[in-house]
């Protein structure tokens, strides 16, 4: 009973794997394909770069995917302002006026369809250019306000839920030492938040760089961002070089969650082994 | 007596600093998300007209002295009234809900593989689902494009396994919409389930094994239960965003997969009929927000009984 119970788990696991992985692994394997149809292996002249050079030749792309970075570092550091305010006021200030509003403002850009949300800016973007003539036309920063108002929400769960662990006695003790809240805020409670906050702009500026929804409604002629190009593309057809781009962005997350998992598992053995020094320490 | 001046001093700025920590982002959020909703409201019983923005506008000074609000609820009535989208609403909490079943399915016993997994390989295992994640959704979706195509490797394979003697319509299909719906959003299933399998105390299934249950029974009468909450979870990750995706219809579906989302935009972009499209998008909002509560309704129903 329990060998085939465990059976069941294990190929679960190897088909869900697979099933996530497969798709990504062949993109990255027909990125070496020479020929032009996409998914026709040309055994003759692959494997090649050829494609690789096309696109860092392709002032499009580039153009895009420097419009693309921009926009989700700038996003993604005002996101982490707002919603680190947002985390504290949530979790620090539990009586407000209006706090039940404010709870359910921070939440629901995170489930709603992104179809609304896109769809709501672009109306509220062409009333204030009617009203107060600004923003004139959409661009950049309408792309760029959009996306902070729904990645500040993620932000808001990872900053809070880390806030709520932090131990209220260590910034107790330096009110009474005399230290005013702003400092008690900024040498005690946002180290000790550091980690969430980091976490929190990667999370910020991955969610916009990946946009498209929400971009294609505020966005203007002559803002194309990388997502948007691509689908533009992607909509005519499979093409080899957005499977080269693909092999790229794939590489680069590849590295920065490997270096980061590498890291967090040798912090939490560092951590086991301090805790299991103090434990035989202690008589 | 200086001590005490000393705190009224820091009091005010306390108050200041915390009036500026709540309406920051109060006033962000207000703004961009809250004001949003009821222009879209506002434009749902509007009209269209030729100008831009190509809608009529709701409030009109009639004469210096009189204000005239003209609500149109023809939106509303064209909407509920015509088939087509009425279909398309079926259609995409069908498909949300079989793509959410089918991640459920396969979601669960992998969570539970990686929560019942050893240290080392835990954190790999979690890593692994997490990683598709930070990968382009766009690109993950744009994947199964040329895998499914009639000369791709899938047809590829079945042809060189000699179960098809012809390349099978692959793409443009209800099929394909399920696959890249289970596809993308398997992560946010497993990881809320993850976490609630993990939270699991094994010695309550120690103690039924000893008390003789079956591990078949076992995991019906106390694993399943208790992580009710992760289930809920994973479940509402999945099926929300689902309801109204967009890109995965578009891509991967036929017409025969018609989805709101789609229609919304379509709607919006292609006919540039604003009031129609704010007046589903209002709808769609409305159905949303309905699951929700009544989930909310059977999850707290349930924590309450035995």
């Amino acid at each position: 009973m329990i060998g085939r119970r465990s059976w069941l788990v294990f190929s679960a696991l190897v088909f869900g794997f697979a099933f996530l992985y497969v798709p990504i692994v062949s993109m990255v394997i027909y990125s070496f394909n020479a020929s032009r149809l996409v998914t026709v292996w040309d055994s003759v002249n692959s494997p090649t770069v050829a494609w690789y050079v096309e696109l860092f030749s392709n002032h499009e792309v580039l153009d895009a995917a420097r419009l693309s970075f921009q926009i989700a570092s700038v996003n993604a550091t005002g996101a982490v302002i707002l919603g680190t305010l947002a985390a504290f006021a949530l979790e620090r200030y539990t009586r407000f006026r209006g706090r039940a509003l404010f709870q359910l403002l921070t939440t629901a850009p995170m489930v709603l369809p992104e179809v609304i949300t896109g769809l709501s800016l672009l109306l509220l973007f062409v009333a204030l250019e009617q009203w107060v003539g600004w923003p004139s036309g959409r661009g950049a920063t309408t792309i760029t306000i959009a996306h902070m108002t729904f990645s500040m929400a993620y932000v808001i769960v990872v900053v809070q839920s880390r806030l709520a662990t932090v131990d209220r006695s260590l910034e107790e003790a330096a009110m009474d030492l005399g230290a005013r809240p702003r400092k008690v805020f900024f040498v005690i409670t946002l180290p000790l938040i550091a980690p969430a906050i980091a976490s929190g702009w990667i999370l910020a500026f991955i969610l916009s760089w990946d946009d498209i929804v929400i971009t294609s409604f505020v966005s203007g002629p002559g803002s194309t961002t990388l997502p948007q190009l691509i689908f533009s593309k992607v909509r005519l057809g499979v093409s080899p070089d957005i499977n080269a781009l693909a092999t790229i962005l794939v590489l680069i997350v590849t590295i920065g969650v490997s270096v980061l998992g590498y890291y967090m598992i040798r912090r939490d053995r560092r951590l086991l082994r301090e805790a299991q020094a103090v434990m035989e320490a202690t008589p | 007596m200086i001590r005490s001046l000393g705190r009224i001093g820091r009091g005010g700025e306390a108050g200041l600093g915390r009036w500026f920590v709540i309406a920051l982002p109060y006033f962000w959020l207000a703004l961009f998300f809250l004001v949003p909703f009821l222009i879209v409201l506002k434009i749902a019983f509007s009209n269209v007209q030729l100008s831009m923005p190509p809608v009529e506008p709701v409030v009109t000074w009639a004469t210096d002295k009189v204000l005239q609000v003209r609500l149109h609820f023809a939106n509303f009535a064209f909407v509920l009234g015509d088939s087509l989208y009425l279909a398309a609403f079926l259609n995409s909490i069908q498909i949300a809900a079989i793509s959410t079943l089918l991640a459920l399915l396969l979601g669960y016993p992998m969570a539970y593989g990686i929560a019942r997994a050893s240290g080392t390989w835990r954190n790999i295992l979690f890593l692994f689902v997490v990683l598709p994640f930070f990968t382009s959704f766009l690109l993950r979706v744009y994947a199964w494009l040329g895998l499914l195509g009639r000369n791709g490797p899938v047809n590829g394979l079945l042809l060189k396994l000699h179960l098809i003697s012809e390349p099978l319509q692959l793409l443009q299909t209800p099929f394909a919409v399920y696959l890249g719906m289970v596809y993308s959003y398997l992560p946010f299933m497993v990881l809320p389930l993850y976490s609630a399998i993990e939270k699991l105390d094994l010695t309550l299934l120690e103690a039924a094994a000893d008390l003789g249950c079956r591990p078949t029974r076992a995991f019906f009468a106390i694993t399943l239960p208790l992580t009710r909450e992760g289930i809920f979870a994973g479940c509402l990750l999945v099926f929300i965003p689902a309801v109204g995706e967009y890109v995965i219809p578009a891509l991967l579906g036929g017409p025969d997969t018609l989805m709101i989302g789609r229609v919304v935009w379509d709607e919006f972009f292609g006919n540039r009929d604003w009031p129609v499209a704010s007046a589903l998008a209002i709808i769609l909002l409305a159905v949303l927000s309905g699951f929700v509560l009544l989930l909310q309704k059977v999850q707290s129903r349930e924590g309450a009984g035995p």
